[in-house]
């Protein structure tokens, strides 16, 4: 029998899984979490009681239908949760489950690895009260909090007005939602959006009629300028209006987030090919359209390999699995896999769209002033990242991050990388695709030191 | 300020420390939730640029480190809070790696 793996049981991995389960294949489900269910359908701790509708809203339906078959393919899989993938390469992906490390031999591997919020930064967003918009929202969902007792949200992309709506209807009170996308971006793209996904363009308008009418301060073609603090929380925020004022708002918190990025690391480390992607400026594993990478035994599927969101990341998960299917020679349904296609191109349409709505902000880098941090993990400044670029010459992301150390700690880049690139780029005069990327280095995330048996699995 | 519950606030309440200061919690706390609620922050920052209170809370930006009196190092967004814990917000002198002060 094959040796199959999968990294990641949100909706691309589970949907993988259960594909693939239902050919009697032996499937090992590689998570990070505790329960299955990913970032978006992330479930609750035992022992709290909020229903499906008040916990997922209009996704209580495919939230509940993933967990199901979660739950009725955990017996039927080697499931392996609070599982760390570390390292993937030469067919072999390295995990550690506490300090336990294991080596797992694959034929093939599909990488569900998810997303992480992408960032830009502001003066002052190291302060405590300062999240993540996904972090905003895991508060909510996985702890039934609220970041502060008045939250602003900024930053741009769909997220931003779901988050900050879910925020009001649980009771907690929001004091402004600011997008730095411009409002004529979105008229431009309200008819593609409309014939994409028509539902779900009604439903995104419907949330931002909903803040206004909860009273809210929506402001859209914003630029930020500070997260004022007092060193130990959250006092307020100034940003410049679209009309160029600069505004002051009172807060204690602010949700930041500017659409997500994917995990590409394990992909990377595997020896994947790497595009730039044009529409959102970020670099995306190669694939064909069932997600079989570069690299032969090895797929991807769902956010990890472009951000296309849940609904996508179920039918890709599909894909990939009857991709590893027809290449062990199994058979594939033909007509499912088609409809399957249709309604990825349809989604795909709609990714489209909603970046052209909500643009990556790439023009803040400029805006971005000399002190400000980039890098959270080592204090690395903007100004000193420039300094790299220019003075010492480094116009390419890897030799400003050796000689600046941005992106060289602990996060791993993930959450200045995207950002450092563009400062790179701009600073230099060069087109972003032309400063790289930071390569995956192993171990994705940080280890324990006490990490030392291994065995062979 | 810090956090606020919304709801689910039935479940049992249970105590843990951090720096020797009790910290109220719920079971199905994770240990950032009680402290957040509690207005207290979760490290200093190894470089002296003040207080962090950790970021993503999905265990990717490790921005939320907090260390147990035996030394093991948890994320504080994804460790579900235990009563009686002890926890420092700065790892034991002696370990590594110390942060600068």
């Amino acid at each position: 029998m094959p040796d199959i793996v999968i990294i990641g049981a949100g909706p691309a991995g589970i949907r993988a899984a259960e594909t693939l389960a239902e050919q009697r294949l032996p499937v090992t489900l590689v998570d990070e979490g505790e329960r299955g269910g990913g970032q978006i359908y992330r479930r609750q701790p035992a022992g709290f009681r909020r229903s499906y509708a008040s916990l997922y809203g209009s996704e209580a339906g495919k939230a509940k239908a993933l967990h199901d078959t979660f739950d009725r393919l955990k017996a039927r899989i080697d499931y392996r949760p609070n599982t760390l993938a570390w390292n993937i390469a030469d067919n072999v992906l390295h995990t550690v489950t506490g300090a336990v490390a294991r080596r797992l031999r694959f034929d093939a591997a599909i990488l569900a690895t998810g997303a992480t919020d992408r960032l830009i930064p502001v003066d002052g967003w190291t302060t405590p009260g300062v999240y993540s918009l996904g972090a905003a929202q895991i508060a909510l969902k996985a702890q039934a909090c609220a970041i502060g007792g008045a939250v602003v949200f900024m930053g741009t992309g769909p997220l931003l007005y779901l988050v900050a709506c879910q925020y009001v209807k649980a009771g907690a009170r929001v004091a402004a939602v600011l997008d730095t996308s411009p409002l004529s971006a979105r008229h431009q793209a309200l008819p593609r959006l409309l014939t994409s996904r028509p539902g779900l363009a009604l439903r995104g308008l419907r949330l931002i009629l909903q803040l206004r009418s909860a009273g809210i301060p929506v402001e859209t073609g914003i630029t930020p300028l500070a997260i004022a603090n007092d060193g130990a929380n959250v006092t307020g925020l100034r940003y410049r209006s679209s009309s160029g004022e600069i505004e002051e708002l009172a807060c204690d918190a602010v949700g930041l987030g500017y659409h997500l990025r994917p995990e590409t690391q394990l992909a990377d480390l595997a020896g994947c090919a790497l595009s730039f992607d044009e529409t959102s400026r970020l670099w995306l594993p190669k694939t064909d359209p069932d997600g079989r990478a570069s690299v032969a035994g090895l797929y991807l599927a769902g956010d990890g390999a472009r951000i296309a969101g849940a609904d996508a990341a179920e039918i890709s998960g599909r894909l990939a699995a009857y991709a590893v299917l027809a290449d062990l020679g199994h058979g594939v349904p033909e007509s499912k896999r088609r409809a399957l296609h249709r309604a990825a191109r349809r989604l795909e349409r709609f990714r489209l769209a909603l970046a052209q709505a909500f643009p990556w902000p790439h023009w803040l880098a400029g805006e971005i002033a000399d002190e400000v941090l980039v890098c959270r993990c080592e204090k690395i400044s903007a100004g000193e990242l420039r300094h790299a670029a220019t003075t010492l010459g480094a116009a390419e992301l890897n030799r400003a991050k050796a000689f600046s150390r941005v992106g060289m700690g602990r996060c791993q880049g993930r959450y200045c990388g995207t950002i450092a690139a563009e400062i790179v780029a701009a600073t230099c005069g060069r087109p972003v695709d032309g400063v790289g990327r930071l390569r995956g280095q192993a171990p994705v995330k940080p280890l324990p030191l006490a990490t030392t048996a291994e065995e062979a699995a | 300020m810090s956090f606020r519950r919304l709801a689910e606030t039935e479940r049992r309440a249970i105590t843990f420390e951090v720096d020797g200061h009790a910290v109220a919690a719920l079971e199905g706390d994770t240990y950032l939730t009680a402290i957040r609620i509690a207005g207290l922050a979760l490290r200093r920052s190894e470089f002296g640029d003040g207080p962090r209170a950790g970021f993503c809370l999905m265990g990717a930006c490790q921005d939320c480190w907090i260390w147990t009196q035996a030394g093991e190092r948890l994320r504080a967004c994804s460790t579900t809070a235990e009563a009686g814990t002890r926890l420092l917000t700065e790892p034991d002198a002696g370990m590594w790696p110390c942060p600068i002060s």
